[in-house]
């Protein structure tokens, strides 16, 4: 089975909002867990209500790419990491702490 | 019918020999196999060192591949120390014997929003151990997660199900951790780890650092519980059991010169035992030196090896002064049969002294070591502290069969009983020289004090230092007593003169 779920959503409407940025998302999570689907469904929620049409999120299962993890340098599952804009951040934990994801993917004065 | 059950052997725990010299004598074969063994100390103890020495020897000499799991080092920083010991951690790992996996906790980037588990430092050990087949590890220092995550619960909790992770996996593990206050480490990691601990520290005494090293628990196995010095050199770490070997060496009847004539004539005409230990004891200026010349000369002639320690004169020196005695060392010194070693006994301390002769010794392979003098190292430490490494040092060259002569500055004429280290028991011959103070010059004195298993001169005899060796006067027995010098050849020509009289007469 495939375990690897793959959402991505990029808008011709991107042009239209330039002077926003793009958000590239790379969610490592560990097995379909509950935990996993949390965080997934987590994030989705967040992309969805922030950054519609702006983002590009990924979702990788370390079982699946061990040498992934690697070259990411993931230790805890989930592992949320914000490749760009920069900061690179990792936010790791299901998500369910919204404010904290929030301010960890500088959306907090969006909301 | 029930077969009758088969007597078992009683098995005793396995053990992964670590090939650093005498720390698998002080485990009694290793550390724990598939099990974790924690290696605590403060900053500087060398405990990376202990723990990456454990895993490349692992590959390099025990056929298992190991793993380095680095948190603060990256593999660049990481190859450049293992270098340091004397191997290429780049052809290791390229041969699929070694592996190294650097993982970065960086707090800055990090953030919690809810629960987690570690998942992902398992699968990337996971993998790492599986593609190759990874028998030993270490983990240095595993600390660095509690830097990087502050849930706690969640940590300690993942910890202990990667230590039974690893044990269910086999792998002998060594982790690293900084000693904590009254603790054996800042973070408790031995809670987790409850099979062997290692604790390394460094000991200042008189300036000098001692590096040493504690077995402090080993489950299911005796160990010494000793502390003992340890060394960091270029080949690795090298542990110093203190415990001697005991009287069991092998004694042999072969006799070898001693070089001079005359110091032969005073042992029975044959010289000293191979493989037996030689104190030359006197004053300064009394050819103390010049004795463990002699013994170096004839060794190499004989195309023996010969170790010299020289803690007062450097190489050149040495050679230069006993080309005045008529003994030319140099040519001996271009053909590899001599190597002097010469340091300063403050350079390292008392231990560190110790390790680093007994491995020049094994690495040369000499048949005559000569220390020159012992007495330079009363400054390094007390009494016992020197004694107990005196012991070891002859107890090891005794095991070898090496023959050893030392020499020890005696402060007075008058202290010839009083050791100066406490070393006499160790010794089997003990040559006294003197210097003899009589109508107003001194002169030399030579004088067998013990010698087991030979008879010997008893006699006090006056010997020059001159451009033809070392030489014995004559002894003058007679109506005066024991005469040197001036008196003897005044007594002497007095003598003559009543002899000659009475002839006439």
């Amino acid at each position: 089975m495939n375990r690897e779920a793959r959402v991505r959503k990029t808008k011709a409407s991107a042009g239209r909002k330039a002077r926003k940025e793009l958000y590239v998302l790379r969610l490592y999570v560990a097995g379909l867990t509950t935990r996993s689907r949390t965080a997934i469904s987590n994030i989705t929620s967040i992309c969805e209500e922030h950054l519609q049409g702006r983002y590009d999120l990924e979702v990788i299962d370390v079982f699946q790419r061990p040498i992934l993890a690697r070259e990411e340098q993931i230790i805890a599952t989930p592992t949320l990491v914000k490749k760009l804009p920069a900061p690179l951040r990792r936010l790791i934990g299901d998500l369910s702490e919204r404010q904290k994801v929030l301010i960890g993917l500088d959306l907090r004065r969006l909301g | 019918m029930a077969k009758a059950p088969k007597p078992r052997r009683i098995q005793t725990l396995s053990k992964a020999p670590t090939g650093i010299a005498g720390l698998d004598a002080v485990t009694q074969g290793g550390l724990p196999r598939g099990r974790p063994t924690l290696v605590s100390g403060r900053a500087g103890c060398g405990k990376t060192v202990l723990g990456l020495e454990f895993v490349v020897r692992g590959a390099v000499e025990f056929e298992e591949p190991g793993l380095i799991v680095s948190f603060e080092e990256s593999a660049e920083e990481l190859t450049a120390n293992v270098r340091s010991l004397g191997f290429d951690l780049d052809d290791l790992c390229a041969r699929k014997k070694l592996a190294v996996e650097f993982v970065s906790v960086e707090r800055h980037e990090i953030e919690e929003t809810g629960d987690y588990n570690l998942d992902g430092l398992f699968v990337r050990l996971g993998h790492a151990i599986d593609s190759l087949g990874a028998k030993r590890m270490l983990l240095d220092t595993i600390e660095a997660l509690f830097a990087g995550l502050t849930n706690l619960g969640i940590l300690r909790a993942e910890l202990r199900r990667l230590f039974r992770w690893l044990k269910s996996k086999g792998v002998t593990v060594v982790l690293t951790g900084e000693q904590g206050e009254g603790a054996f480490t800042r973070q408790g990691l031995e809670e987790y780890v409850s099979d062997c601990v290692i604790s390394l520290d460094v000991k200042l005494a008189h300036h000098v650092a001692t590096r040493t090293l504690r077995v402090v628990k080993y489950r299911g196995s005796s160990h010494s519980p000793d502390e003992y010095p340890f060394l960091i050199t270029d080949r690795g770490v090298t542990v110093m059991p203190i415990t001697s070997l005991g009287l069991a060496h092998e004694a042999s009847s072969e006799r070898i010169s001693s070089g001079s004539a005359a110091v032969d004539e005073l042992l029975g005409g044959k010289g000293f035992f191979r493989g037996s230990t030689v104190l030359v004891s006197g004053a300064a200026g009394t050819g103390k030196t010049s004795a463990a010349a002699y013994l170096a000369n004839s060794a190499c002639k004989r195309g023996e090896k010969c170790m010299y320690f020289a803690f007062e004169e450097s190489p050149q020196q040495l050679i230069r002064n006993m080309r005045s005695i008529g003994i030319d060392l140099a040519p001996f010194v271009k053909k590899g049969l001599l190597r002097v070693e010469a340091t300063r006994p403050s350079l390292f301390g008392l231990e560190s002294h110790l390790a680093a002769s007994l491995n020049a010794v094994n690495e040369f392979d000499p048949a005559v070591v000569i220390v020159d003098p012992i007495t330079d190292f009363v400054s390094l430490g007390s009494t016992y502290e020197v004694r107990s490494m005196m012991t070891r040092l002859v107890d090891h060259l005794k095991s070898r069969g090496i023959t050893a002569l030392m020499t020890s500055l005696d402060s007075t004429n008058a202290s010839k009983s009083e050791e100066e280290v406490g070393v006499s028991s160790l010794i089997d011959t003990w040559i006294v020289a003197e210097l003899v103070e009589v109508a107003g010059e001194r002169n030399r004195a030579i004088s067998v004090l013990k010698s087991r298993g030979m008879p010997h001169s008893n006699q006090i005899r006056e010997f020059l230092l001159g451009p033809r060796g070392l030489e014995l006067v004559p002894v003058y027995r007679g109506p005066g007593g024991f005469l040197s010098g001036s008196a003897r050849r005044a007594q002497q020509t007095a003598d003559d003169a009543t002899s000659s009289t009475g002839n006439g007469s």
